[in-house]
């Protein structure tokens, strides 16, 4: 196990490098300029200077090589000296990727930015998952009953609308109309655990935006989860389970649920690069300050290198996921077995 | 295979008693209808293509042309959605937005299962070209799908709209970039088929009596994938739909005059608190016809299925 994981790592690598490779190259047809933010009075061979010395003029493949430096060797070990509080060697001139617009290095923004997206994302994948996990298998155990049929038609609903209709008619009904919750996030929020009142506007302005992604997660697992369900409760194992006197929820819990979820657990690290895609709409409709709203600004602002990080960024997160869901699917499922 | 399990039943039975000539496609159409559901969602999709493509052709209204007097009523008689805050009146609008919104749909399902399929094939078929095709489809699925949409969409509108012509152009390269970041699950499935059909015995039988690999991959091994490729064909005009609107809903779509579902929904969202309901109308017609075409899919899956058709 341990080796296939190891395996897996090193083929990840390679993809990642490619990856970075593309986007690098999609980034290199776009029409930004590192000057474009210094003033109309600095003269054209300065400006030209500039961009000298930031290295723009240099040909694709010897830019690509110093960003995997930058992104690859430099930023790791500076997160690692950041975390742990040391220092090796020249850690104040280290060079890191500088985003153009904001003139600091990407990367903090990003650690910046990090947290809001988190709370919204992580919270509403969570609510989803737990949902839907055991929806989806009593849909699939009373199979035609009002409970499937009412549990399957809200998750087609909840899986047609998009998160940026959900959302827009959640602000309409619950902010313009019922004024429960408001109508955006207040990133400037800190949040004081010791005091309820702070705790307690942080869970109101949090409301909306899970639950919106909680609805759309759900829907899908939910269906999904039905479906593996299905075709488990016809395997012989469970007519065995039943014959040797095993209670039925011992016969749902434990055998039926435990092997319907291999496939769940794949989907739900294949919907990663699409929970990034739902962060950019969510954090636009709610206007959650993350990295989603982030991306679509440094995308308007054409700021090469912060783009380049955060799409680099999600490229990682994904192929992290399917690492992960490989090495679950071992676990959960005996009879595969990496040698 | 039919023609021969057919011919030993007519032989079996008198000649008086015919069993009736059954068809794969009658046999489809036959569970399909079964399918409450799909049936519902084909009758509200059909409606909806009529409104869409005849609906502005018919209304008194031009869905382009101010009329400032008359702005932001609310839904009368003369105007059932109301007018927007130039005028336009919002149903005749809605309408437009729905032909290019469907139509990018259609467009991108089309490029999408034409070259999963065709990665597919040639990845079942052609071993030594495998390995590399389904690194490739891996690479593909690793790339976050929104990240690059918007990305491309931001550096390549201008080159291609100059070229194009502006809606024309924009229509290319959404259609593209939703196309080529959504043929990795029509690849994948196409090949496991393939991989399997080419082990059967008529595939060998047809290698025997001398057929060529391109005739048995046109005449034996694509007709045998249809089914998977009409299910994945169906979801792919869902998502292309959905991909679209949210594209133009982040105001990089197609441009501020021209209506789609996505983009009617941008201009509204920021006249929430005034006028509501003009975010619900484009935002309930998406979700109507995802909902439609989502259904029909599920329909044609069990449709296509032989293991539930041969119980029907």
């Amino acid at each position: 196990m341990l080796r296939y994981i190891i395996r897996r790592s090193l083929v990840a690598i390679p993809t990642l490098i490619v990856i970075s490779f593309i986007l690098f190259f999609i980034m290199d047809q776009a029409p930004g300029d590192p000057t474009s933010n210094v003033p109309l009075t600095v003269p054209a061979e300065v400006r030209e200077r500039m961009r000298e010395a930031q290295g723009f003029n240099d040909p694709f493949i010897l830019q690509w090589l110093k960003w995997c430096r930058l992104m690859f060797i430099n930023e790791p070990i500076n997160l690692f000296e950041s975390l742990t509080g040391t220092c090796f060697g020249s850690c104040e001139s280290r060079d890191r990727i500088i985003s153009w617009s904001s003139r600091s290095p990407a990367l903090d923004t990003i650690y910046e930015r990090l947290p809001q997206t988190l709370w919204v994302l992580g919270l509403g994948t969570l609510f989803g998952t737990l949902i839907a996990i055991p929806v989806g298998i009593m849909s699939a155990y009373k199979q035609y009953s009002l409970f499937d049929n009412v549990g399957t038609f809200i998750s087609m609903i909840g899986f047609s609308m998009p998160v940026f209709f959900t959302g827009l008619l959640a602000i309409v009904v619950f902010s313009v109309k019922l004024k429960w919750f408001p109508s955006f996030y207040d990133t400037t929020h800190d949040v004081q655990f010791t005091s309820w009142s702070s705790i307690w506007i942080q869970i109101k302005q949090l409301v909306m935006p899970v639950s919106i992604l909680t609805l759309f997660q759900a829907s899908s697992l939910a269906r999904f989860t039905r479906a593996s369900a299905l075709d488990n409760l016809n395997q012989e194992y469970v007519r065995t389970a039943r014959s040797k006197g095993l209670s039925e929820s011992k016969v749902i819990n434990v055998h039926v649920m435990r092997n319907s979820l291999i496939p769940v657990v794949t989907l739900l690290a294949l919907t990663i690069p699409g929970v990034i895609g739902g962060a950019i709409i969510t954090e636009t409709v709610f206007r959650i300050n993350g990295i989603g709203q982030l991306l679509i600004t440094s995308i308007r602002n054409g700021d090469v290198p912060m783009v380049q990080t955060i799409t680099f960024f999600s490229a990682f997160l994904v192929v992290l996921f399917n690492l992960i869901a490989d090495a679950l699917y071992g676990l959960l499922d005996p009879r595969i077995r990496y040698e | 295979m039919s023609d021969i399990t057919d011919n030993s039943e007519v032989a079996n039975t008198a000649p008086d008693e015919l069993p009736e000539y059954r068809s794969l496609r009658s046999d489809v159409w036959r569970q399909f209808r079964r399918h409450r559901g799909a049936m519902i969602g084909l009758v509200i999709l059909v409606i909806i293509f009529l409104a869409v493509f005849l609906g502005p052709v018919l209304l008194p209204y031009d869905p382009f042309k101010n009329n400032v007097p008359d702005r932001n009523i609310g839904p009368t008689w003369k105007h059932p959605m109301g007018t927007d805050n130039l005028g336009r009146d919002v149903f005749a609008r809605v309408l437009t937005g729905g032909r290019v919104s469907i139509a990018v749909g259609l467009a991108a399902m089309l490029f999408q299962v034409i070259l999963g399929t065709a990665i597919g094939v040639v990845a079942g078929f052609f071993r030594r070209l495998d390995g590399v095709l389904m690194r490739l489809t891996d690479l593909f699925l690793s790339i976050p799908q929104l990240p690059l949409l918007l990305l491309v969409v931001v550096l390549f509108r201008d080159p291609i709209t100059d070229r194009f012509g502006q809606n024309l152009g924009i229509f290319i390269l959404v259609v593209f970039i939703i196309g080529i970041t959504n043929w990795m699950q029509t690849a994948r499935i196409v090949r496991g088929d393939v991989l399997a059909i080419k082990e059967e015995e008529f595939v060998l039988a047809a290698r025997s009596i001398g057929t060529s690999g391109r005739k048995i991959v046109t005449r034996h091994i694509l007709p045998n994938v249809l089914s998977p490729v009409t299910v994945a064909a169906s979801l792919g005009v869902a998502s292309a739909i959905i991909t679209e609107s949210a594209l133009s809903f982040l105001g990089l779509g197609f441009p501020a005059d021209f209506p789609t579902w996505g983009r009617l929904l941008f201009d509204a969202k920021d006249l929430i608190t005034s006028q509501p309901a003009r975010v619900i109308w484009p935002g309930a017609m998406i979700s109507l016809t995802v909902l439609c075409v989502t259904f029909i899919g599920d329909g044609l899956r069990d449709a296509l299925d032989p293991k539930l058709r041969s119980k029907g």
